[in-house]
Parts: C-alpha cells; sequence; structure tokens
C-alpha cells in the first residue's frame, strides 16, 4: 500500500483528530464515528494514525499480539506458554489499524475453520480473523452504513465484550480482542441505528472547510504529497514525531489526572440537561476530558476540558426527537452554556 | 431572395444553438478523452453521460485509440453493474479449487485490471455498495480481501470511464465514485460525427507526437497562483468536495504535459476549470465575473418557463466560448478566466436553473437512496443453507459444501481406487450433488406513502387534525426506521411532494407547508400514489398507503369538475390500486361517516377507520397496529427468484 498521508499535516478537522488521540490515549473511551461529506479527509485521517502511534511491545509469535505486561488479559496460547515459568519473548511492533475491507465475509472477520489444512490435511485447526489482528489497535470501518448488518452486530458485540467467541463449523475458540472501533461514513448513504451510534464513544461531524485560505491549503499540501510523497514525509517528520511524544507523555500521565467531584458533577449536570439515557454518556464525556486533559498536559480535570470535549462525547447520545430538527450541537451548547453559566454564578 | 436570406439567417441562428452546443460538448468529450488518456491514474477518469448509441461508441473507440497510443493502459476491461463481491474483489475459486484439493483463490477484476482501464456499463445502475468498494480501492491503490478464508492484498491502480445512461436527476453514478473521476462528459447532444469531427478537430488542434508519460505529468510546475485560483474557483462555483480542485491541478498538469510544455499556462488552467469544474458546479459565482452574464441573470425566472431552456443565454453564452484567450485590452484576473470557463460548460438550462436557485440535485442525493440494493437475496443474516449451485448472486456454502462431502469421502476413494483413476487419497472428493448455497434473511423495509387530501371539502374540517395524525404517525415511522412519501392533492391535480425518505423532518416540514382549499381529485392522488408504490415495489420494498381523504371526489382525472365522473375515475384507480396487491389504509376525514368515503376504501380493499372527533393520537393508534402486526417484516430472502434473476 502506499504511504501514508502525515498526520500532523491535516489541515483542519480538529474535532476528529483530536478524538482519534484521545481513543489513542485512552482506548476504553470506546471507538470513534466520523460522518460527513466526501472528500474531508476521513480515511486519510484514520490511516495516517496508524503511522503515527507508538509501536507496542506484544508477545512474540501470539497471533493475537497479546501484551506481556497483563497476564489477565492473555490469550489461551499465552497462558500456556507462560505456565512453563519461561517467561514469555516479546518484541515491539506497530501497533496495528486493520482496514475492514467492504466485502470481508464474516469468516474472515471473526475468524474460521484454516479451509487449508481441513481441505489439505482434514486437521481442524483455527485461522484467526481481523479481529485477531485487531486486537490492541484499531478496526476502522469506512463507509461504515453500507455494511452488512450481520457483520455490524458482530463487531458490535466483540467490541463492548472484548473477545470474540467463534463457536461454528466445528471448532470453539475464543481470544480477546479488545480494539478502538473507528467507522466512518456519510449520512447521506443511508443512516445508522441508533443503537449502532451509541456504541461509539465518540462522534464527531466533519464538514468541508468553507473558507479559501484553508481550502487552499488543503489543496496545496495533498498535491505536494500526490507529487512526491517521500519528501513530503520528511518535510513533515519532526511534526509528527512531537506529535508521537505527545501521546507517550499523555499515556503516561492518564492515570496520575485528577478529575474533581464537582467536575463529575458538573459532568452528570450536564448529562441530565441533555437528558442522555443511560450512564454511558457521563462515563465517556469523563474519560475524554481526562484524556484530553492529559494530552494538554494539565493535572486536574476542569470545565474547560468538559466544554471541549462535551460535543464530541454526547452529540450522537441525545434522545433525539424525530420532529425537531435543531442540530445536536445547537442543543449542547445551549446546555453547556446554561449549565457553566449557573455554576459561575454561584459560586 | 434578400427576404429569405433574412429569414434563413434567423432560422440559422435558432439552429445554431443546439448545433453549437453539440459540436461545444463533443469537443469537451474529446479533450476530456485526450487527457484521460495520458493520465488515467492520476486523473481517476470519466464519468460519460449518454444514451448507448453510436455517438458514445465512436467515443469509446476513439478513446480506446488514444489509451494505446499513449501506452499508458495495459487493457480496457468492461465491468457490468451487477458484479459480485467475489469477481470484483476475488476470492475462492471454487473449480481450482476442486481440483487441486485444497483453496485456491482467484483474483477479482480489479486486481486484474491493475495498470489498466475500467469500464463500468450501466453507470446509473451501480449499486452505492460496489460503487464504495471501487471507491476505496482507488483510494488505496490496491484491492484489499478478506473473503472465503482469504487475506489477500494486490495492487490495483487504475482509471474508471462510467457509462452513465441515466435520465434524470434521480438515476445516476454514486456520488460516492463519481467524486474520484475528474472529467464529465455529457455526449447527449452530440451525434456521431460531432463527436467524429471533435476528435479530428483536436488532432489538428493539438497534434502528438509522442505522448507524455504520466511522470512528465506530475512534473510539470503549477504557479502558485494556479493553486489558488483554481480552490477559489470552486468554492465560487459552490463545489464542495475538495477532491474537485485536486483533480483539476491534476488535470491541469495533463493539459500542459499534452502541449509539451514544463509549465503550466493559464489556458492549462482554464481547459481544467472547464473540464472538472464546470459539470460540477451547483451555482453560479457570486461575484460579477462577467458583465455579459450578468444582463442575463435577471431575465430566467419567469415562473412559468421552467422545463424548456431559455434561448437567450445559450446563444450568449455561445459568442464567448474561446475562453482562454480572454479578447485583449487588460488581461483580466486569473479567477475570472476560470470562472469563465467552467461557466461557460454550464448548459443554458442549468444555469437559468441555478440562477434561480434550484436544487434539484441536492434534493436527488437527499431523496433516499440509500445504499443497500434490498432486493438483493445473496445479503442479510445468513439462515443456513440450501442444495444449489452456486451462481450469479448466488454464494457457495464452502464448510455446507464439505459438511455434505465428508460422509462419502472414504466410499468415493474407494471406488476411485478400485477404477483406478489418478488422483492423491488423501484429497476430499467434492461432486455436483454436495454443493450448498447460502440462504439469507433480509428484512424488508416498508415505505408508508401518505395520501392526503387538501381540498376544499377536507381542509374546511379536518386538514389540520389529519396533519396531527399523520405527524404521530411519522415519529413511529421513525422507530420502525420506514420511509415516508407523502403525495397531496388538490385542485385539479396531485402532486408528490416527498419522495421516499428516512428524513422525518423534511416530511414534517413538507406537511406543514401543505396549503388546503380547491377541488377533490382522488383519482389523481391515488394514481400518483400508484406510481410511489410501484417504484417502492421495484426497490424490493414494501408500500403502504394512508389516503386521508372524506372520499368525495368531485374532479376526475383529466382535471374536469363533475362528481359522477370523478368519482368513477377515483374507483377505478382504486381497483388498479388493489389489483396490484398494494396493502392500505383509509381514513374518512368527513365530519359524519358518510358511504363515499366506505365505498372507496371497499374499491381498494383498504382498512377503513372513521375519524368522528378526532383525537390524533386515536389515528395514529389505529395506524400503527395496522402497520405493528407486520412489525418487523422479516421475509424470507427470496433465493429462488435471485436465482433465475
Amino acid at each position: 500500500m502506499a504511504v501514508p498521508f502525515p498526520f500532523s499535516a491535516i489541515v483542519g478537522q480538529d474535532d476528529m483528530k483530536l478524538a482519534l488521540l484521545m481513543a489513542s490515549v485512552d482506548p476504553s473511551i470506546g471507538g470513534v464515528l466520523v460522518l460527513g461529506d466526501r472528500g474531508t479527509g476521513k480515511s486519510t485521517a484514520v490511516r495516517a494514525l496508524a503511522a503515527l502511534l507508538p509501536p507496542m511491545r506484544a508477545v512474540v509469535d501470539c497471533p493475537y499480539g497479546c501484551a506481556v505486561e497483563s497476564p489477565a488479559g492473555l490469550c489461551g496460547t499465552c497462558r500456556g506458554r507462560g505456565v512453563k515459568k519461561a517467561p514469555l519473548k516479546s518484541h515491539l511492533v506497530p501497533v496495528p489499524v486493520v482496514d475492514l475491507p467492504l466485502g470481508a465475509t464474516e469468516d474472515r472477520v471473526a475468524g474460521a475453520l484454516d479451509l487449508e489444512r481441513a481441505l489439505a490435511d482434514g486437521v481442524k485447526a483455527f485461522e484467526p480473523g481481523l479481529l485477531a489482528r485487531a486486537h490492541r489497535g484499531f478496526l476502522y470501518i469506512d463507509e461504515v452504513n453500507l455494511l452488512e448488518d450481520h457483520l455490524v452486530d458482530l463487531l458490535l458485540d466483540v467490541a463492548a465484550s472484548g473477545e470474540n467467541v467463534v463457536e461454528r463449523e466445528g471448532i470453539s475458540v475464543r481470544h480477546p480482542a479488545r480494539f478502538v472501533l473507528v467507522g466512518s461514513g456519510n449520512p447521506e448513504e443511508g443512516e445508522l441505528r441508533p443503537q449502532l451510534l451509541d456504541r461509539f464513544g465518540l462522534a464527531v461531524e466533519v464538514r468541508t472547510p468553507t473558507d479559501l485560505p484553508t481550502r487552499v491549503e488543503v489543496v496545496r499540501r495533498r498535491d505536494a504529497f500526490d507529487r512526491d510523497p517521500a519528501a513530503f514525509l520528511r518535510a513533515w517528520h519532526a511534526e509528527d514525531e512531537k506529535l508521537r511524544r505527545r501521546i507517550i507523555a499523555a499515556r503516561r500521565r492518564l492515570a496520575a489526572t485528577e478529575v474533581p467531584d464537582a467536575t463529575l458533577e458538573r459532568a452528570a449536570a450536564l448529562c441530565m440537561k441533555l437528558g442522555t439515557d443511560g450512564l454511558r454518556g457521563e462515563l465517556t464525556l469523563m474519560r475524554a476530558a481526562r484524556a484530553l486533559a492529559s494530552i494538554d498536559g494539565d493535572r486536574v480535570v476542569g470545565d474547560r476540558h468538559l466544554a471541549r470535549v462535551a460535543p464530541i462525547a454526547l452529540r450522537h447520545r441525545l434522545r433525539r426527537n424525530p420532529l425537531d430538527d435543531t442540530g445536536s450541537n445547537v442543543r449542547i451548547e445551549r446546555a453547556l452554556a446554561e449549565a457553566f453559566d449557573g455554576q459561575a454564578a454561584a459560586t | 431572395m434578400t427576404l429569405d436570406a433574412g429569414n434563413a439567417d434567423a432560422d440559422a441562428d435558432a439552429a445554431a444553438a443546439p448545433a453549437m452546443r453539440a459540436a461545444r460538448a463533443a469537443a469537451d468529450a474529446a479533450w476530456a478523452a485526450a487527457l484521460f488518456a495520458i493520465d488515467p491514474i492520476g486523473t481517476g477518469g470519466i464519468v460519460v453521460r449518454s444514451a448507448a448509441g453510436p455517438a458514445r461508441d465512436a467515443w469509446v473507440e476513439q478513446l480506446t485509440v488514444r489509451l494505446q497510443r499513449a501506452g499508458t493502459c495495459r487493457g480496457v476491461r468492461r465491468v457490468p453493474c451487477n458484479i459480485g463481491d467475489g469477481r470484483l474483489l476475488g476470492g475462492l475459486d471454487l473449480a481450482a479449487t476442486l481440483q487441486a484439493g485444497r483453496p485456491v483463490a482467484e483474483s477479482g477484476v480489479l486486481a486484474q485490471s491493475d495498470g489498466g482501464v475500467v469500464l463500468l456499463a450501466m453507470a446509473e445502475r451501480l449499486p452505492a455498495g460496489t460503487a464504495a468498494r471501487i471507491a476505496a480501492v482507488l483510494d488505496r491503490g490496491e484491492v484489499a480481501v478478506d473473503r472465503d478464508g482469504f487475506s489477500l492484498r494486490a495492487p490495483a491502480r487504475f482509471g474508471v470511464v462510467a457509462l452513465d445512461e441515466g435520465i434524470g436527476d434521480d438515476e445516476r453514478l454514486p456520488e460516492a465514485l463519481g467524486d474520484r473521476l475528474a472529467f464529465r462528459v455529457d455526449l447527449e447532444p452530440c451525434g456521431v460525427d460531432d463527436v467524429r469531427d471533435a476528435f479530428e478537430q483536436l488532432d489538428v488542434e493539438a497534434a502528438i507526437d509522442a505522448p507524455p508519460q504520466p511522470a512528465q505529468v506530475s512534473a510539470v510546475e503549477l504557479p502558485e497562483a494556479f493553486v489558488e485560483a483554481l480552490s477559489e474557483a470552486a468554492l465560487a462555483l459552490a463545489i464542495a468536495s475538495l477532491r474537485a480542485p485536486l483533480l483539476a491541478l491534476r488535470v491541469a498538469r495533463a493539459s500542459a504535459a499534452q502541449a509539451g510544455r514544463r509549465r503550466a499556462e493559464t489556458a492549462d488552467a482554464a481547459r481544467a476549470a472547464r473540464l472538472v469544474l464546470g459539470p460540477r458546479a451547483r451555482a453560479l459565482p457570486a461575484s460579477p465575473a462577467e458583465a455579459g452574464r450578468d444582463d442575463d441573470a435577471p431575465p430566467p425566472p419567469p415562473p412559468e418557463a421552467s422545463p424548456p431552456q431559455p434561448a437567450p443565454p445559450a446563444q450568449d453564452s455561445a459568442p464567448q466560448e474561446p475562453p482562454p484567450s480572454p479578447p485583449a485590452q487588460e488581461p483580466p484576473p486569473l479567477l475570472d478566466v476560470l470562472l469563465a470557463a467552467a461557466a461557460a460548460v454550464l448548459p443554458s438550462h442549468l444555469l437559468a436553473a441555478l440562477s434561480r436557485g434550484a436544487t434539484a440535485r441536492a434534493r436527488a442525493a437527499a431523496s433516499g437512496r440509500t445504499g443497500v440494493q434490498q432486493r438483493s437475496g445473496a445479503r442479510g443474516r445468513p439462515i443456513g443453507s440450501r442444495h444449489g449451485e452456486p451462481r450469479g448472486q448466488l454464494r457457495l456454502a464452502v464448510v455446507d459444501t464439505l459438511r455434505a462431502a465428508a460422509p462419502w469421502q472414504r466410499l468415493r476413494q474407494r471406488a476411485r481406487s478400485d477404477s483406478r483413476a489418478p488422483g492423491h487419497a488423501r484429497r476430499i472428493e467434492v461432486r455436483r450433488g454436495d454443493f450448498r448455497v447460502a440462504v439469507y434473511k433480509k428484512r424488508s423495509q416498508t415505505t408508508v406513502i401518505f395520501v392526503v387530501d387538501a381540498s376544499g371539502s377536507s381542509a374546511l374540517h379536518r386538514l389540520a387534525e389529519a396533519k396531527g395524525a399523520v405527524e404521530l404517525f411519522l415519529a413511529d415511522c421513525y422507530v420502525r426506521r420506514d420511509q415516508v412519501a407523502l403525495v397531496a392533492f388538490r385542485g385539479s391535480a396531485a402532486e408528490i411532494l416527498l419522495a421516499p425518505t428516512r428524513s422525518l423532518a423534511r416530511a414534517k416540514r413538507c406537511l406543514a407547508a401543505l396549503p388546503g382549499g380547491g377541488g377533490t381529485p382522488i383519482a389523481a392522488g391515488l394514481l400518483a400514489a400508484h406510481g410511489v408504490a410501484g417504484a417502492a415495489l421495484r426497490r424490493g420494498e414494501i408500500p403502504l398507503l394512508v389516503v386521508l381523504t372524506d372520499g368525495k371526489a368531485n374532479v376526475g382525472l383529466d382535471g374536469s369538475p363533475g362528481r359522477e365522473r370523478a368519482m368513477a375515475d377515483a374507483q377505478a384507480v382504486a381497483r388498479q390500486l388493489r389489483a396490484a396487491s398494494i396493502r392500505s389504509l383509509l381514513i374518512d376525514s368527513s365530519p359524519r361517516a358518510q358511504p363515499a368515503a366506505r365505498t372507496l376504501a371497499e374499491a381498494l380493499g383498504a382498512e377503513y377507520v372513521a375519524l368522528p372527533h378526532a383525537d390524533a393520537r386515536v389515528i395514529a393508534g389505529s395506524i400503527g397496529g395496522k402497520v405493528g402486526g407486520r412489525g418487523g417484516s422479516e421475509a424470507g430472502g427470496h433465493a429462488d427468484g435471485a436465482g433465475r434473476g
């Protein structure tokens, strides 16, 4: 495959970039949905992320790329090997960013009977699928609204449970599959089911920039990249490297970043005001705000962080009144203004 | 004689417009072909909008010749629009697999077209899913296959020629793919001679000794000002996608390379604007770029003349035809040159429509043409397998086939060793009778078509209540993910206010804006609804009519008043609907239940609901019950039907 466009060279689209960075700092935020216009660099950003992420340490020869440092999350094979006292060997590998191609069949997504060996030797062996490859990384679905329903259900189920269970064709396998689901699509091609929307932690809307300088800059950079990718990558290498270091630093800081009770209350009040169903919204809001604080290098999560991530974390969770066409952004902004202004007046 | 001459002049003038238009369209098409041939991969491709015919054949033939001459193309591969994933992307090669006794992969058409050109026939019928697959391959330059137990990556860089035979705005190549192809040409006005002449003319204008290589195209220097001006021109023409200016840059380079220049000139940028930006324009440039056209803008909006294209703009834009070389005086700013070049391509009626601010295209895009082909029996949740041969849309259920073959292996192997036929002992022998194909269950979409009587008799009493009921029901539709359409009739005709869509906000807006008053042309209303329902059926959806009327027709099908005739017409159309077995529900909106509506309901075969003193919720409840009974409406996949199709 051709070299990806450098992440830091993407012009604008701050929400999308921020959402992807937050998800890579704290994967438990749970997935990013990118919806919007054509030709806005949705796929470009996700593929760029793959090149940006710092490498991870994984067990050698493990089809799932198990992490050595967390014995609880090991796959069956690695756990078996660990028993024999010999420490598991590990090496640095790039974080997987797996592209789920349209037209993929279920056997390749979930994994299935290894046909080659079944046919040739009559052996029943499991051949891991894309979910196995995406473990500890990202699974990217372009045009998520064109994906067949049964595949969507499967993905959601695995993403929620962190485990892939294959019970078919006479094989019975379960293996860890924790990944950040990234979906992108164009709403014109068909709407997403509400259940699917809710499962994504963050949702960003991308719009084509309408101001001339931004557009010219996009065109200029893309044109330069297309003509000479290598030179372009060299020119942006330092920027990407800076960003990579920021991600590493943010991950290190994440656990120590403090979320004061006042902020939690503020988040809860905001969710109540917006009437988002369930606790998932609050949890995501809190995690996203914490990830943002650690990216920014702040020790304490405050209102500023909440306000910045609220639209991304809550937009797709608003209980929709089908007959109300007020934009969700407007509703969130209104709620934010009310919640924070009231608070500010009180203090 | 002089008199005649004068007349002839006028005639020639009138006739010149279409002829001129044809010649210009053909010239653009020829240029697009020539530039595409130089750099098929970089420019992405061409959308050719035209019915099948000699003109298009001539154009394709010329394109092929030029591709060969340029040496940029390893071959042109024709791809039908209903191609399956197995052939498009690749997958298991069944015959080879059975012969070899192990899985053998087969590469798809896209991988085989690497370095060549893919010709999409009947591109307007291309399913959104297929378009998205091709678009993904174009973006990545490789085919990613994860199917049938294979995980393969194969390089696939190619240009696309999409032959779009669509008529009207809602039949066109899916935008997901069209957005990635630089050129759009329209051969509709051209005859075969126009096309041939255009190519001959092109050869005279731009004789090429040695066609440039794609690398030379990339190397062409493009002044910074061009990048800005093309971006600005795209913005001024309200082209949202950023791919358009990018592709325009590429085309400007190809144009310069074609002329043997190493640095692009204004003429190249103008050509790119004309070929890439012009056909994509969705608005007239806001800045008065050219005074000449500005004078024209006011006349178009006479409200009555919408479909026939006003002649003046056509003639007026014709003289401005040679845009690259502006007529003397001081050289106009680059942007104006580009805008003039792009605007010159706009067909005159589009010009008029655009200046009126019409949004025909936007409507087509949003009219609920959702991606998935609903009818395909090869999608959805697999619910097992059945006997049959994998053919057409049917997919082989490999494991089930093997399972079917497995018990017989020992017997078959023994039979083979008895007959001393060659073969490996360990192979699994699969015979024709073992084949199983997957059966899928798919969810059928319901399309609820509201037929609302907005006539005076209804409006007086109940229009507001009926609107309330429909609104409540819309919320219900939302829960079930139904599509809704809205047909209203009043005065002397019916109108499809809203083509099937899932956008309930739009339905609500349409409904709120619906005025009342006038006659009651029930027959026309039902007929319009029949059209919408028929289209839904063809898409594999289940239509449901909800008719709100008092049944008192007083305008016939031909628009003439007269109660008797009108009632008879309404009955006749209603019976047609019944014969087509389209389910319906009639809500009587008259103040007291009366026989007229009941009779109509009988003719329709519809359930009849009187609306005595309506509480909108009661109506919504009764509709909800009616549809809810069928609920999610999971219908078994028509595997047999697909097999025949």
